[in-house]
């Protein structure tokens, strides 16, 4: 079998984008073009197309990585200049279900806690999250907490790296996750330990939560999730009875067909516990992009305007329409999943792709790339030609936003930090806002920003939670968390304080108990499909790899269907053995790796190589309908032996 | 814990050895054959596995003394055991010399050739011998492989050498486990384990050697004669004014009866009497000066550690006694261990501390049964526990092996030693007082000294305190080796001139050269009689007490190749941590190497302008101890005896 050198980059890596290009007629190839003609091509198609068909014939994917800065201006772009609200960003494929199910709780979509109190928190226990390879910065702060005397739980089908670290790893079945939450809280409340102070004054739906959770006895989630009662009721008794916790969690809780139900499930046991709203007890969803928190922060979402704002409260809209000098339409607008959708359907008709490769990161990739293509329309503006921007009509290239833009980004504990300038871009590559801006132009609106902190300025008078975060305090702080109102002080470094107030006053709305419900992965397993395959990072590469597939790792091996070594002896398959992996979907092809860290029936891949393995041809586009996130984590495979002649890897 | 395993697996044999010392795997993740369906579903671990990683110095010793060396696999397994990253670990392994991490056979000849040995008559002759018996040093020849060592700690019956085998049978106590469960040394669980002769564990110490013992030492280690009484290191045994001496020769050193028949267990009564803080006001009012080199106030030691608020505190015993030609310490443990139980249990009383961890040196096999026998016998008796003589104070004592690492015995290199990490200095401070073994408060002391404290509290801190002159008090231990006529261990109150010494002992006329304090100590010439050995004194004649080593040289003696020893030495204990010392002590080796060849000439000047210059960088810039010593020895050696002059 040839041996694949995995640590050395691709030959065929992604070069930086330095010129436009401009594609001539559909079908044709990119060819490169002026600025001036690059950009004319773009506005004329946004131009057309929303003349045609309106404005919501047009739809904006703005970009986790870039900076607060370029969302706000990405999104402002789309509600003031295209008229609509369909601005989204790739957070829809990871932590839709994060904000959503804690906006629903506790009014806001943002981590409750701060990175210094996992350092100094009791108990952390880690839930569908491979922090050690997938949040390697934030394990450094988990570390710190464990080796300050912090117990740290991990509850993950794998007995991953971050498991090894555990005093206890619950391995459950994939999508069992509200079985084990609702065992734990009714363990919680039978064994006595349910924080009743804090659930009478500041929690509402307690006895309808009692009553779902009620059947979920040990033995009956034992049956379900596969984890033995013993373990489940010691991490019951021991998340309720640390005087701090910290619940976090990752893609295998939200990356489900009801993604956001799994993240009220957890966010019920902080508040049946009072974890949450004290200094070291909190919920942290762990962001994985530098800006995704950042992204929705600035309004690049379809329900919310920057600063977290509803869209569909009045005033709110108002103080918009008047600060813009527009009129903003009373509605949300399309998800990532619900713009892709009305590709298909014609009602989406252009897009403006910023800095995402949708192309790949979407489940069942396939379906994307067709939806794409029956774009009329496509603007892609990114650092690399990714696979996205092979499709598109015009492609601009931009600049990196960490080394080569002014501005701020909002880490997952809501610090907003300063990135700034240290190299010009190669080639004509220009500045995002810059470019946008030109568009904008281009469509009949001077928008004159003079430098990055013109764009936060006007950021800061339309958002609360961000006035106080001027440039001259985010430097001389380090970085400031929102919310932070006032230029004169800085706010505690956790959230929801008041619900410990005593004053129902300063208390203000209680935070609501999720009332949900168990419901199985959809795809289910059978004869045909016996292997459960979930997917995941590791600790060398990103995402669909664009940004880190060109350099070098030692550990980097490429892209493996990792079976358990039981599985792989009664497949009679070995490691580096050549597959076929089938799923209801798709079928790809793919080394085996043996890995002890699975169990029988149980399969993992990584999306980090879409070019050698399409894993997402594999994945399931079942969706959550609340936050539009799909259920990567959860598909139903077959692993097939090839013939021996095609065992040969060429 | 991020762990990466290679394929390789242990062996039965390996794995018995392990086992033995934490019991069985509870799980497929600790290595356990099965994977259960359990295991599929529930793992424990976290701090409680993490906090074992303490035990993987005694875990290399089991398999070590098993099996004679530690393959990759038993290394893994042993990893999985403690989750312990085997890289670490290997790092670990491979820092001590007793370790092996390639096969070698199962009995391993040490060859002392240091100082000592290398200047006892004939010594040339027998290291040759030993070749055309045993083959060349390093070659396994017959199951048997023989190596060069350092200081064995056996000077006064130089030449010395010790051979151990490996096997299934009576391996030391492994320490880890404490006397509830100390079960260890019974027969393995292994069925397929042979129970052979060959397969016994056996340990044999030859000195004086002559290269026909060594031979047959090193076939057949089980019927070695048994070494000669501790009490014959001792020319002054039985005189009634020995303090630190008293028993030894005199007590059966396995009886505790006897011990307590001949003073044993008064000073610790006195000390309950006291009550703790009594105890450190009579120890800092005795002037009690630390005996192992650093001359530090053990009163003021104790009572920095008693007054730390972090808990638990920790007493440690520093007993690696491997500073070359230092044996007092092996001589006191293998002829009166009780007396350092019952003084270690004191300390632990005054400083708040209710675990003792006695770290003993490696080479010394006798000692080590000793007083494993000894510790048992106290904790059989009440004397060590929960309830020590009945006074509610919970006291017990761990010992621990060294492996062959003269930088072991630097107290932080000690800590990180007994944690299971390679044994590399700390910077300080912190201090040990306040963050020692564990990161806790601790008490490190020297064999010797801890000693001292029995004749302290028995004789109350004033009389003590009159013993010797004003700034060294008590009685000191001397080690007497290299031309004289009754080589051992001297107790003369501090005080004595070094003529006094030499001529209690008998020396040679006319000493070319005479070493104090070891090979991190400096020489003086024969003729410097008047030195008075105190530490103020040594410090005045601009040379060091150290550990008390007094070394004779005669005029047959080659100083170069001595000073080429001592550079060896340096070089070889080394451990690497910090530039000046891991280089310096290279370069001046190299450098003694040229000049042993070639004493005059501008190369010469050349070369000692070098060291000078090497040797001032390794004092003034090293971490600790050793490279700032390194240099001490050979600087003398150019300006008081004017070596290469």
């Amino acid at each position: 079998m040839k041996q694949r050198d995995r640590g050395k980059p691709p030959s065929a890596g992604y070069p930086r984008l330095k010129h436009p290009l401009v594609r001539d007629e559909k079908g044709g190839p990119l060819r490169r073009a002026s600025w001036d003609e690059a950009l004319e091509k773009a506005t004329e198609g946004f131009r057309r197309i929303r003349a045609e068909h309106g404005p919501d014939a047009f739809g904006m994917f703005s970009c986790a990585r870039a900076t607060n800065e370029m969302n706000y201006v990405a999104q402002k772009f789309t509600r003031v200049i295209m008229g609509t609200h369909n601005v989204d960003s790739c957070n829809r494929t990871c932590h839709a279900p994060s904000v959503a199910g804690l906006s629903a709780a506790l009014g806001s979509g943002g981590g409750t806690s701060s990175y210094e109190e996992v350092e100094t928190t009791d108990l952390i226990v880690m839930w569908g999250s491979n922090a050690r390879f997938a949040h390697p910065i934030f394990f450094q702060h988990v570390l710190r907490g464990i080796r300050n005397g912090a117990r740290m739980y991990a509850v993950d089908p794998r007995r991953t790296s971050t498991a090894e670290w555990a005093e206890s790893w619950l391995g459950l079945n994939v999508g069992t996750d509200i079985p084990l939450a609702h065992a734990i809280g009714r363990e919680i409340i039978h064994a006595g330990l349910a924080n009743h102070a804090f659930i009478e004054r500041a929690t509402s739906d307690f006895e309808e939560y009692k009553a779902e959770v009620e059947p979920w006895t040990l033995s009956v989630a034992e049956q379900v999730t596969g984890v033995p009662a013993d373990a489940i009721r010691d991490l019951a008794h021991a998340y309720a009875t640390a005087e701090r916790a910290q619940l976090c969690w990752t893609l295998g809780i939200t990356e489900h067909h009801n993604g956001t139900d799994n993240v009220r499930a957890l966010i019920n046991l902080s508040l049946l516990t009072g974890h949450v709203g004290r200094y070291g007890s909190g919920l942290q969803p762990l962001r994985g992009q530098n800006n995704v928190q950042g992204g929705g922060d600035m309004g690049a979402i379809p329900d919310r305007l920057p600063g977290f704002q509803n869209v569909l409260d009045p005033e709110t809209r108002a103080k918009f329409e008047a600060a813009w000098g527009t009129t903003l339409e009373p509605r949300h607008g399309r998800n990532l999943t619900a713009m892709f959708e009305a590709m298909e359907s014609g009602e989406l008709r252009t897009v403006y792709c910023i800095g995402e490769n949708p192309a790949q990161s979407e489940a069942d990739t396939g379906q994307a790339v067709e939806r794409l293509q029956a774009l009329e329309h496509l603007v892609v503006q990114d650092i690399f030609l990714t696979k996205t921007a092979e499709l598109a009509d015009v492609v601009l290239p931009a600049t990196a936003a960490w080394c080569e833009t002014d501005g701020t980004t909002t880490n997952s504990e809501r610090r907003v930090q300063r990135v700034r300038k240290a190299l010009s871009p190669p080639g004509e590559a220009r500045e995002d806002i810059d470019i946008i801006c030109d568009i904008a132009e281009r469509l009949g609106h001077e928008w004159k920003f003079a430098d990055s902190q013109a764009v936060w300025d006007e950021l800061r008078s339309v958002s609360p939670d961000h006035y106080g975060m001027t440039y001259e305090r985010l430097a001389e702080h380090q970085g400031i968390q929102w919310p932070c109102p006032s230029t004169d002080r800085i706010e505690p470094t956790y959230m929801h304080g008041r619900l410990w107030e005593t004053d129902p006053a300063k208390r203000g709305k209680a935070a609501a108990f999720g009332i949900v419900k168990h419901d199985p992965p959809v795809d289910l397993t059978d004869e045909d499909f016996p292997l459960r395959l979930t997917t995941g990072r590791r600790l060398d590469s990103y995402n669909t790899g664009v940004q880190s597939g060109s350099y070098a790792s030692p550990l980097r091996r490429g892209e493996y269907i990792e079976l358990c070594p039981e599985d792989a002896a009664q497949y009679g398959v070995v490691t580096e053995e050549e597959v076929r992996v089938t799923s209801r979907r798709g079928s790809v092809l793919a080394p085996v790796w043996v890995d002890p860290a699975l169990r029988p029936g149980l399969a993992f891949m990584t999306m980090h190589f879409p070019d050698e393995v399409d894993t997402n041809q594999l994945t399931i586009e079942a969706n959550c309908p609340i936050a539009g996130t799909a259920e990567f984590k959860a598909s139903a495979i077959r692993i097939e032996k090839l013939p021996v002649a095609a065992a040969v890897r060429s | 814990m991020d762990l990466r395993f290679g394929d390789s697996k242990p062996t039965d044999e390996e794995k018995a050895a392990v086992d033995d010392l934490l019991g069985p795997p509870t799980s497929a993740w600790e290595g356990a054959d099965d994977r259960s369906t359990g295991d599929l579903r529930w793992a424990q671990g976290g701090r409680e596995a993490r906090e074992r990683r303490d035990l993987l110095l005694p875990g290399l010793h089991a398999v070590n003394d098993r099996v004679g060396w530690i393959s990759e696999g038993a290394l893994s397994y042993l990893c999985r055991r403690l989750t312990v990253p085997p890289a670490e670990a290997y790092g670990v392994a491979t820092f001590y010399s007793m370790f092996s991490m390639r096969p070698r056979p199962a009995t391993v000849v040490h060859v002392c050739t240091d100082i000592a040995c290398a200047a006892a008559p004939g010594a040339d002759d027998f290291k040759a011998d030993v070749e055309r018996r045993l083959g060349p040093s390093g070659e396994a020849r017959e199951g048997v492989v023989w190596e060069p060592s350092p200081c064995l700690g056996l000077c006064e019956r130089a030449p010395a050498a010790l051979a151990i085998r490996a096997g299934v049978q009576g391996c030391p106590a492994l320490a880890g486990s404490t006397a509830q469960d100390a079960t260890a040394t019974s027969a393995p669980a292994s069925a397929s384990a042979s129970l052979t002769e060959e397969r016994t564990y056996a340990t044999a110490v030859v000195a004086p050697a002559t290269a026909e013992a060594v031979e047959a030492a090193a076939r057949a280690p089980q019927d070695a004669p048994e070494e000669p009484d501790a009490g014959l290191a001792v020319p002054q045994a039985g005189d009634p004014s020995l303090k630190l001496l008293s028993r030894i020769g005199v007590v059966d050193p396995a009886s505790l009866d006897d011990y307590r028949a001949h003073g044993g267990y008064r000073a610790l009564r006195r000390a309950f009497k006291l009550g703790p803080a009594a105890v450190l006001r009579e120890v800092t009012d005795s002037g009690l000066l630390g005996r192992g080199g650093a001359a530090f106030p053990t009163g003021r030691k104790w009572q920095a550690t008693a007054a730390q608020p972090d808990q638990p505190h920790y007493v440690v015993c520093n007993a690696d006694e491997s500073e070359p030609g230092t044996f007092k310490d092996r001589v006191l443990m293998e002829g009166d261990p009780y007396a350092l139980i019952e003084s270690m249990t004191i300390a632990g009383y005054a400083t708040g501390a209710h675990k003792g961890f006695l770290y003993l040196r490696g080479e010394y096999p006798r000692a080590l049964r000793r007083l494993e026998h000894a510790v048992e016998q106290a904790r059989t008796r009440g004397l060590l526990g929960p309830d020590v003589l009945g006074q509610g104070y919970a006291f017990d004592i761990e010992i621990r092996r060294g492996a062959g690492a003269y930088i072991c015995g630097e107290e932080t290199a000690l800590f990180n030693s007994l944690e299971g990490n390679r044994g590399e200095p700390r910077s300080k401070p912190p201090f040990p007082v306040e963050k020692g073994l564990f990161g806790k408060p601790t008490a490190a002391n020297n064999v010797e000294t801890l000693v001292n404290v029995l004749t302290v509290l028995e004789l109350g801190a004033e009389a003590y305190a009159a013993i010797g002159t004003g700034n060294s008090t008590g009685p000191k231990l001397f080690c007497v080796a290299g031309s004289v006529e009754r080589p051992g261990i001297y107790e003369l109150p501090f005080g004595a001139t070094l003529g006094d010494l030499l001529q209690l002992a008998g020396a040679a006329e006319g000493l070319r050269a005479i070493l104090l304090g070891g090979a991190a100590g400096g020489f003086v010439r024969g003729d410097e009689l008047d030195i008075p050995l105190t530490f103020e004194g040594t410090r005045e004649a601009g040379t060091t007490l150290g550990s008390g080593v007094v070394l004779a040289l005669d005029s047959t003696v080659p100083l170069p190749q001595i000073l080429l020893r001592i550079a060896e030495f340096f070089r070889d204990e080394s451990c690497g941590q910090c530039v000046p010392c891991r280089i310096g002590t290279v370069r001046q080796e190299e450098a003694l190497g040229r000049l042993a060849e070639r004493t005059e000439g501008p190369g010469a000047a050349d070369d000692i302008a070098l060291l000078r210059e090497v040797g001032e960088a390794m004092r003034d810039a090293s971490i600790c101890g050793l490279g700032q010593t390194a240099w001490n020895a050979v600087e003398s050696a150019i300006d008081r005896l004017g070596a290469y002059a």
